[in-house]
């Protein structure tokens, strides 16, 4: 059904900058291609919580644990305001729910890395958040509205994650040798899980060229990989941390080169061989369960409170 | 486990200060007005985003179709005469 004519229309007002909205027409397959973004980045914001969650009651101080409360809401309110703008795609809450349950759907596969150390509130903050930051700045230009929208608002948000992470390494940083190497440990952890967050390289990445023609995509993969590795480094340096990658080296043109990815390891975590991937998912439906029957009252108790105004 | 869907969609419409427009910000699920409004204020006001909050259930809004666009926005098209810089004003004229 879908003609060349409305095709060459829909890229004509994509090429012309013109944000898609929920009932505008749409190839079948732009949809699909946002379904499965958009709520992949929505279980991860989700999913996210939990490494975090893993020392809320363990935080060093009033001060580092009332942070780590507000920075954990934040990441379930950018989940919310994922899951509402992947839901104007004609797809319900609950089905991307039962998706990521299912495995049908997937989460940022970084968050199946443990946090064992306090450090790794640093690092995940810094890092983890920081390389979120570099991706979702590019993609408040993305072409549907919705998604878009919900990136201004996360992007607003996203740099107090980055700073109190940053805050937390450099202050451990100038601490006793012991705090020291626990923050290089931690630096160790996530450097490069944070790097594959951008995905496989260009060339490797199958369905790039056609969310970048789509205005889906911004910018490619290593482009966004290497802008994140750019602002990185001189960071590691000023608190006197050492990037944990012997080869990276900086380049007369200002970018740094550094060494490849370790592939294996990206695609076998991604294929829930990771350290955390069941333990992530049990704990997700659980809390799910565990709610229902709140979820069953309060619809008892909305019911009862419309037909009292009938 | 199909109706198990969070409650109902609610759209939300936050005026950042007094005097200013209401702008929707997104949306919010809730079996309830009290629950809607207690939703939209945690999610979309976390950092004093503003002073007052619009609830709309999303079933409730009537919208217009992108398809008859061209067509139902037309007759204001052919109507020039209602903006000011229609006007051909003397030369010199001020203040007008």
């Amino acid at each position: 059904m879908e003609n060349q004519k409305r095709l060459d229309e829909f890229q004509a007002k994509i090429d012309a900058g013109i944000k898609i909205e929920p009932k505008d027409w749409m190839p079948d397959k732009y949809r699909q291609t946002l379904v499965r973004q958009m709520s992949q980045h929505a279980h991860s914001e989700v999913i996210g919580m939990q490494p975090e969650a893993n020392w809320l009651t363990r935080a060093p101080s009033l001060r580092a644990k009332k942070i780590l409360m507000a920075k954990i809401q934040d990441e379930g309110g950018h989940g919310l305001y994922l899951y509402c703008a992947a839901e104007t795609l004609g797809v319900s809450r609950d089905q991307y729910i039962q998706w990521l349950h299912e495995g049908k759907s997937k989460y940022a596969s970084v968050f199946n890395y443990p946090s064992p150390t306090w450090a790794d509130m640093g690092a995940i903050g810094w890092l983890v958040d920081g390389a979120a930051i570099v991706n979702q700045v590019s993609l408040q230009r993305t072409s549907y509205g919705p998604y878009a929208r919900a990136m201004v608002r996360i992007c607003k948000e996203e740099s107090f994650h980055q700073r109190q992470g940053y805050e937390i390494m450099a202050e451990m940083a100038k601490g006793t040798p012991e705090q020291k190497e626990m923050a290089q440990e931690a630096l160790n952890r996530w450097w490069w899980p944070s790097l594959m967050m951008f995905g496989p390289h260009d060339k490797e990445s199958s369905n790039s060229g056609q969310s970048m023609k789509w205005g889906i995509k911004l910018e490619s993969n290593d482009d966004l990989r290497q802008q994140f590795i750019d602002k990185t480094i001189p960071q590691v340096e000023l608190i006197g941390l050492e990037v944990p990658d012997k080869n990276a080296k900086l380049m007369p043109n200002g970018s740094y080169k550094t060494s490849d990815i370790d592939w294996d390891e990206f695609w076998n975590v991604i294929k829930g061989n990771g350290p955390c991937n069941s333990q992530r998912l049990k704990h997700h439906k659980k809390a799910h369960d565990d709610g229902a029957w709140v979820r069953a009252a309060a619809e008892a108790y909305g019911k009862k409170q419309m037909e009292l105004v009938d | 486990m199909s109706t198990d869907n969070q409650g109902p969609v609610w759209e939300v419409f936050i005026q950042t200060k007094a005097g200013k427009p209401y702008r929707h910000v997104g949306a919010v699920h809730a079996y309830d007005k009290e629950m809607a409004m207690e939703n939209a204020r945690d999610l979309y006001t976390r950092r004093s985003e503003g002073t007052a909050i619009w609830l709309v259930k999303a079933e409730d809004i009537v919208a217009s179709q992108p398809e008859d666009m061209g067509a139902f926005f037309e007759p204001s098209n052919d109507k020039p005469y209602r903006h000011p810089t229609f006007y051909v004003m003397p030369e010199g004229a001020k203040h007008i």
